[in-house]
């Protein structure tokens, strides 16, 4: 059925020589690290269409799933992801399943903790993996960017790390809306002139609308590729997404998200040009969320989730995973997706093939209580 | 005693590295005694007679330019004196957010609106933050005939209202083509003491307009320090008589006499008061408190920390009702206070309070501002503040645990309600807005 991970980790020892000369890593690859916050559903992002507990305990919330969007006989793409089942079929995207930072349990500020700053525990590290990853690289590829107001804790540490996010004020984000509407929903005086608020945006409730939500992403992908296609830019780039935690209406709010994130990375890859050929994109979330819907037509906060490996750069039109299957025996405390595939190897992984680092020595800098765990190879063409 | 209410409702809103005072009431009546006129941001402004300097060396400029040249003098002064405004909104927020006496940096707004001038008069752009540093900070905690005062002999008010061309029909200066302004004379009545409908009439304001003829700005040849000019020549010659009462002829001596009856006539501490009660409590403030404020206003001759002290000893500013909801300012101030921002640039303060609605030194009217919930809780405004807690937040980065500085920020008023949704936030960030736009923090 699948690439089987183990036969990578076969590989792995054979292949991976040591390349310690990282003065010489003279590379002009790219890299960028889409963060989804919220704890994305990997369940419907990568959908195991053909595993019978899926449907059976997704219930109304399972993806039908059309014979385009398959992937091979047991997982299907999101119908939403149109521009990334392209980049599947030129070979250009790897999906990765059952994926897990070391964290274990459910809050989203903590998990987002573990995953960036690459610690083991929460609050235990004041740096980022993505900054530790920068002492590595030779001077040039110390220039990194992150698309948001302030450096997200990723990319915080030692070197300098650049912003940018678009002088006009944004849109507030439609999770945060909704939360709004929750928040306001028994205050007399603020509930009404919120709703009109949202009236007026022609977004009351349930129907918020996606149509500039997909154009603005298409156009943070055209900007962050302005930046990383010219030849004297940053190599290292970080972009933040929100709204991924769909604790109801999920199916219309994944669908928008989706479609976003679609738009994202179809913005990029056009922006990219011939660069494209030299971009690596890591899409990764900081836990998934429960196998089984809960009653507000969501999902509540879970583990393993999905990630994705996008770019002309990448060994793609694979599904890497040890799919355990959804059967009740098989799930994380009886009810979330079981991690087969650690986050941090992947990580570190694709960045050692990216910039041609030694692969131990990335994983030490960028991971540090990992060291020593087996690597991923051939994520990328070489 | 909440504790919220001597942050948010007599405050500016909790820093997160604040100090305070276990008893609410001592807190506030310290820091009466521990206010700084004059504190570091505003210390490197230009001062008033600076710029009236200013002012008179443009005067002179486009009085020996030809013709051609004179409009461009102007526009250029106009252009520095942007950047002055500029400088001076960033010294108003930096004060704002240092201050360690926020109930009396919180008086300090209050005034400034009371007794409003506005830059949509272009030509004060430059004067309106000095008006603010001179003539409202040092008298915040003295008595009202000074404050009043001090606020209508500033240059950017004589300008404002029109006062410093205002010359009487029988001066000296008549025969110049110069007459009469009543529009400070009017908004000193109904806007700065007694209060619209209290029994004035036009000829009340006419006779006050006369006496106040001659008072104007510094000429030319005057001393470096002076912000103040009575010019013989243009006061109207003549005893006058205000509400019944008449004013004999001594020059500047005229109107002060009368400045000094209207700022201690009973309509004026009732105006006062209620204007106070209103900023503390609601939009429609209990009667009682209004009469009591009213009362030591009368008693103590308008001593302000006298009306200070019982408003802080009154319990119907106790209750935490959460009555008042807070103004553009007051809501983006607490917000920066809240996530221990100490500076912000001057253009994204200025750009900020102009998406709100509330431009700072700039309301629509003589009138300043208006204190009641309608004026500022309405959809647009809503979606706009929500919009700008995103923007805050996601520049505060992960610094901030929103579940650590919500209790902080909201003693004794957080509810079950915020506290969880800010638990559940999907990041940090959102955390951080949801405090921010939550029901007790947009109210005070």
């Amino acid at each position: 059925m699948n690439i089987d991970r183990r036969n990578f980790l076969g590989a792995t020892t054979l292949l991976a020589a040591p390349i310690l000369s990282f003065a010489n890593a003279l590379t002009d690859r790219r890299f960028v690290f889409i963060l989804q916050r919220g704890a994305a559903d990997g369940l419907n992002i990568v959908i195991p269409y053909a595993d019978p507990n899926y449907v059976k305990l997704r219930g109304s919330l399972a993806i039908e799933t059309a014979a385009p969007m398959k992937l091979d006989g047991t997982f299907a793409l999101h119908p939403a992801l149109a521009q990334i089942r392209k980049m599947y079929a030129d070979k250009e995207a790897t999906f990765f399943h059952a994926v897990a930072s070391p964290y274990r349990d459910r809050s989203h500020f903590d998990g987002q903790n573990v995953l960036e700053s690459g610690s083991k525990i929460p609050y235990q590290l004041k740096t980022g993996w993505m900054n530790r990853l920068l002492s590595l690289l030779p001077r040039h590829g110390k220039e990194a960017i992150a698309f948001s107001s302030a450096v997200p804790l990723a990319l915080q540490g030692t070197y300098d790390v650049t912003t940018y996010a678009p002088s006009s004020l944004p849109e507030a984000n439609e999770d945060l809306l909704m939360r709004v509407q929750q928040l306001y929903a028994t205050d007399r005086q603020l509930n009404p002139l919120w709703t009109s608020a949202l009236e007026a945006r022609g977004m009351a409730s349930g129907q918020m609308q996606g149509g500039d939500k997909r154009q603005n992403d298409a156009a943070l992908g055209k900007i962050a590729a302005g930046f990383l296609a010219n030849p004297k830019g940053p190599r290292v780039a970080m972009i933040e997404t929100s709204g991924w935690d769909t604790h109801s209406g999920q199916n219309e709010r994944l669908d928008r998200q989706l479609r976003g994130l679609d738009a994202l990375i179809g913005g990029l890859k056009e922006g990219m040009g011939s660069a494209w050929s030299k971009t690596v994109v890591l899409v990764a979330t900081e836990f998934g969320r429960t196998v089984a819907a809960n009653g507000t037509g969501g999902t509540d906060h879970g583990t393993a989730s999905a990630a994705m490996l996008l770019g002309g750069a990448v060994q793609g039109g694979r599904i890497v995973s040890d799919w355990l299957g959804l059967a009740s025996s098989n799930l994380f405390e009886g009810r979330d997706l079981q991690p087969t595939l650690d986050l941090d190897v992947l990580i570190s992984s694709v960045c050692a093939q990216a910039f041609q680092l030694d692969t131990e020595l990335a994983q030490k800098m960028m991971f540090p209580y990992a060291t020593g765990k087996k690597s991923i190879s051939t994520l990328l063409l070489s | 005693m909440s504790l919220s209410v001597a942050l948010n409702r007599f405050g500016l809103g909790a820093r997160p590295d604040e100090l305070v005072h276990s008893d609410s009431q001592a807190w506030l009546v310290t820091q009466l005694l521990s206010y700084d006129p004059l504190p570091a941001a505003w210390k490197q402004q230009p001062r008033t007679a600076t710029l009236v300097g200013t002012w008179n060396d443009m005067q002179r400029s486009v009085r020996m330019a030809p013709e051609g040249q004179r409009s461009g003098i102007r526009e250029q002064y106009l252009r520095d004196g942007s950047l002055v405004y500029q400088a001076a909104v960033g010294a108003r927020t930096a004060s704002a957010l240092e201050s360690s006496t926020p109930f009396v940096e919180r008086l300090v707004h209050f005034w400034s609106n009371h007794f409003a001038v506005s830059v949509d008069k272009l030509l004060i752009v430059g004067l309106a933050g000095s008006f603010e540093a001179d003539a409202i900070r040092p008298n915040v905690l003295g008595r009202f005939e000074d404050l009043l005062l001090a606020a209508v002999r500033h240059p950017a008010m004589l300008l404002y209202l029109d006062q410093a061309q205002s010359a009487g029909p029988n001066s000296g200066m008549a025969s110049r083509g110069r007459g009469l302004n009543e529009n400070l004379a009017r908004e000193i009545l109904e806007l700065h003491t007694l209060g619209v409908r209290t029994g004035y009439t036009q000829e009340d304001v006419k006779e006050f307009a006369r006496a106040l003829t001659g008072w104007t700005l510094p000429g030319e040849n005057a001393s470096g320090d002076s912000t103040f000019r009575f010019v013989p020549s243009l006061h109207e010659p003549g005893s006058r008589v205000l509400l019944g009462k008449t004013y004999s002829d001594t020059g500047e001596g005229q109107a002060r006499a009368m400045i000094h009856d209207l700022a201690s006539a009973p309509a004026t501490a009732l105006h006062v008061a209620r204007k106070l009660a209103q900023h503390f409590v609601a939009d429609e403030p209990p009667q009682a408190l209004v009469l009591r404020l009213a009362k030591v206003f009368t008693d103590s001759g308008g001593d302000l920390q006298e009306i200070y002290k019982v408003l802080i000893s009154s319990p119907e500013v106790w209750q935490t009702n959460h009555s008042k909801f807070k103004s553009p300012w007051d809501w983006t101030i607490s917000s920066m206070r809240a996530l221990g921002r100490r500076s912000v640039a001057p253009s994204q303060v200025t750009a900020l309070l102009t998406q709100l609605g509330q431009p700072v030194w700039r309301p629509g009217s003589p009138a300043g501002f208006k204190d009641t919930t309608s004026t500022w809780a309405a959809p647009d405004a809503l979606m706009r503040r929500v919009e700008i807690a995103q923007r805050l937040a996601q520049e505060s980065g992960d610094s901030v645990d929103a579940r650590i500085l919500a209790p902080r920020v909201l003693p004794d008023v957080l509810t079950e309600a915020t506290s969880n949704a800010i638990a559940r936030a999907e990041s940090r960030g959102t955390a951080v807005a949801l405090l921010l736009i939550s029901p007790e923090f947009l109210r005070r």
